[in-house]
């Protein structure tokens, strides 16, 4: 049997108190919150994959022939009466710019980052870090612009043609992912203990000794998260791009030819056409590429995370 | 923690006592003459004039930030980069804290091993052929040759002899700190400074790491900072007392430990403050 303390007391300790009222609410909100955004992304890929599978359900293209044709124009026909919507120059053209400007960049990201880092701390906080928060935030279209007014001109005068093409993408986007990798090498280095660098000196090693063979072999994991991060930026790079690389949608057969990315044909097609027409779900096929290597990225990233931290 | 002045008059304790070591057998190696650091502005050690005997075990002990370990970090020149040291630190008859020493020649004759096991995510082989390979040493026979009587002088052959390709970071802590003094070895140091080396590890991987040190001292001058008095009374011929940036006293082990001429020597050495 109870006493009446007993029950008090249990009275007391059953009641919900304000502060236990406050926990559920704020975990409703942060809950609503997060529910909302799991389905505005479920809902932009469900849209996106609707819309681009309706090139192959009920535009009838094949898929293979999808991927590998090499020749896109949607309005007309080919002689087999088949629309000619064959993907593989833009895919190309997108692989392309994307691996040079990360090829070109990482060089440069992973010195910057070493020099923030190991070499001249206080200068990399007080210069580097301010300058490479700034690359980040000019907008693409001034990225574009610059590419437009000055890397295309400079490209047409040193290798002749129109200038347009996929070298001129390749400087601009290497400008656009350097301060992104180079910021993330910086974080990957950061994270390299201090007494990795410590044991390595008292060994007798250099500074560049130790940067070499062990701060930078133990940020290995990070520097790769780094570099496919700034890839999967170039990937999806759309209007600085466009503005440079010319816009045709052909086989590059050169760097300095006019040649096209899935962004670059994206942005310039899909106000011209109209919803629910061929020409229209063969860009959103384009954009379902896109979305997809996207998801690669992000994959590779992960796993490239998962094994750093197993080491 | 302040000796009341009074009390030190009464008793008669001197306020610093320092007998450098002076044994046959055993010449001076390594001492310090007037040598301070400075973090910035902030002086952390006020002198520290210390003289090393070869083939000794030397301990360093005293309360935290009494500046014993800034001034082991200073013997090899680790406070480069952190700290401004001044003063002379004579290796051999070299001052080697003077511009001009090649810090990286130098820390091959004065290693270190850290507070923390601090091995390198490589295999046990490559950590400890890390430095040789260093240094140019490819061949594979000389390296496997380094690699084995290193690990013996430090205890852990037996345990890893067959698993020297495997991960260090495997390794426990007490074999961990092990490596690092087998890869600190390697390279045949003349000198090897010790920061605490056993604070992390568990009583039996200390007794044995302390096993090893004293089988260490036929190659090698030890200088070790300790925390544990226990270990510097077990293990050191000599000790140093660090209090507030200054060494207060320095003699046998056993007269700072049986009969300390220093009052606070004597309060910490009977732990009563510390």
């Amino acid at each position: 049997m109870k006493t009446k303390t007993t029950q008090q007391l249990e009275q007391q300790l059953k009641r919900h108190s304000k502060a236990a009222k406050l926990e559920i609410w704020g975990r409703t909100v942060s809950l609503t919150a997060l529910l909302l955004i799991v389905a505005v992304v479920v809902a932009i890929i469900g849209f996106v994959a609707s819309k681009g599978i309706a090139t192959f359900t009920s535009n009838h293209v094949n898929l293979w022939d999808f991927l590998t044709g090499k020749s896109w124009n949607p309005n007309i026909t080919d002689a087999n009466g088949k629309p000619e919507v064959g993907a593989l120059p833009m895919i190309v053209g997108s692989f392309l710019i994307t691996i040079l400007s990360a090829i070109v960049a990482t060089p440069f990201a992973i010195g910057t980052a070493v020099f923030m880092n190991e070499i001249s701390p206080n200068k990399g906080a007080k210069i580097l870090q301010p300058v490479t928060e700034l690359l980040v935030g000019i907008p693409s279209v001034v990225y574009g612009f610059i590419g437009l007014s000055v890397v295309v001109p400079t490209t047409r005068a040193i290798f002749g043609g129109s200038g347009f093409g996929i070298l001129s993408g390749t400087c601009v986007l290497f400008v656009m992912i350097l301060p992104t990798v180079t910021s993330m090498s910086a974080d990957a280095l950061k994270s390299v203990p201090r007494y990795y660098r410590e044991a390595s000196l008292a060994l007798g090693a250099t500074q560049w000794q130790t940067i070499y063979k062990v701060v930078l072999r133990a940020a290995t994991p990070g520097l790769m998260t780094a570099v496919v991060f700034g890839m999967a930026r170039a990937f999806g790079e759309a209007l600085a791009v466009q503005m440079v690389i010319g816009n045709a949608a052909l086989m590059p057969n050169s760097l300095v030819s006019p040649s096209s990315t899935l962004t670059s044909v994206l942005t310039t097609g899909i106000g011209n056409t109209v919803m629910g027409s061929l020409q229209n779900n063969a860009l959103w096929s384009l954009a379902l590429v896109l979305l997809l290597m996207s998801l690669v990225f992000n994959l590779i990233i992960r796993l490239i995370g998962r094994k750093g931290r197993l080491q | 923690m302040f000796i009341n002045n009074d009390v030190t008059k009464a008793t008669t304790m001197q306020e610093r006592h320092v007998v450098q070591p002076h044994e046959a057998g055993h010449p001076i190696i390594l001492s310090t003459e007037d040598l301070h650091v400075f973090y910035g502005k902030k002086e952390a050690l006020f002198e520290g004039d210390l003289q090393f005997g070869s083939n000794q075990i030397t301990a360093l002990i005293g309360p935290s930030g009494s500046g014993k370990s800034t001034y082991l970090r200073s013997l090899n020149r680790m406070n480069d980069r952190i700290a401004t040291v001044t003063g002379k630190i004579m290796y051999r008859g070299v001052d080697i804290n003077q511009p001009g020493i090649d810090v990286y020649e130098m820390r091959r004759r004065v290693g270190m091993v850290f507070q923390r096991p601090n091995p390198f995510a490589k295999s046990i082989y490559d950590n400890i052929a890390f430095a040789l390979r260093l240094r140019g040493t490819t061949d594979k026979y000389a390296l496997d040759e380094v690699v084995e009587t290193s690990l013996k002088q430090a205890a852990l052959w037996d345990q890893v002899k067959d698993d020297l390709n495997k991960s260090a970071l495997a390794l426990s802590g007490g074999q961990a700190q092990r490596l690092c003094i087998a890869r600190a070895i390697a390279v045949k140091p003349d000198i090897l400074l010790l920061d605490e080396p056993a604070s992390a590890l568990d009583p039996v991987s200390t007794s044995q790491l302390e096993d090893t040190l004293l089988d260490l001292k036929q190659h090698y001058t030890i200088i070790i900072v300790t925390h544990n008095m226990q270990q510097a009374a077990r293990i050191s011929e000599y000790t140093a007392f660090f209090n507030q940036g200054r060494v207060l006293e320095y003699d046998t082990t056993s007269q700072i430990f049986t009969n300390p001429q220093v009052q606070v020597t004597s309060d910490y050495v009977s732990g009563n403050f510390g």
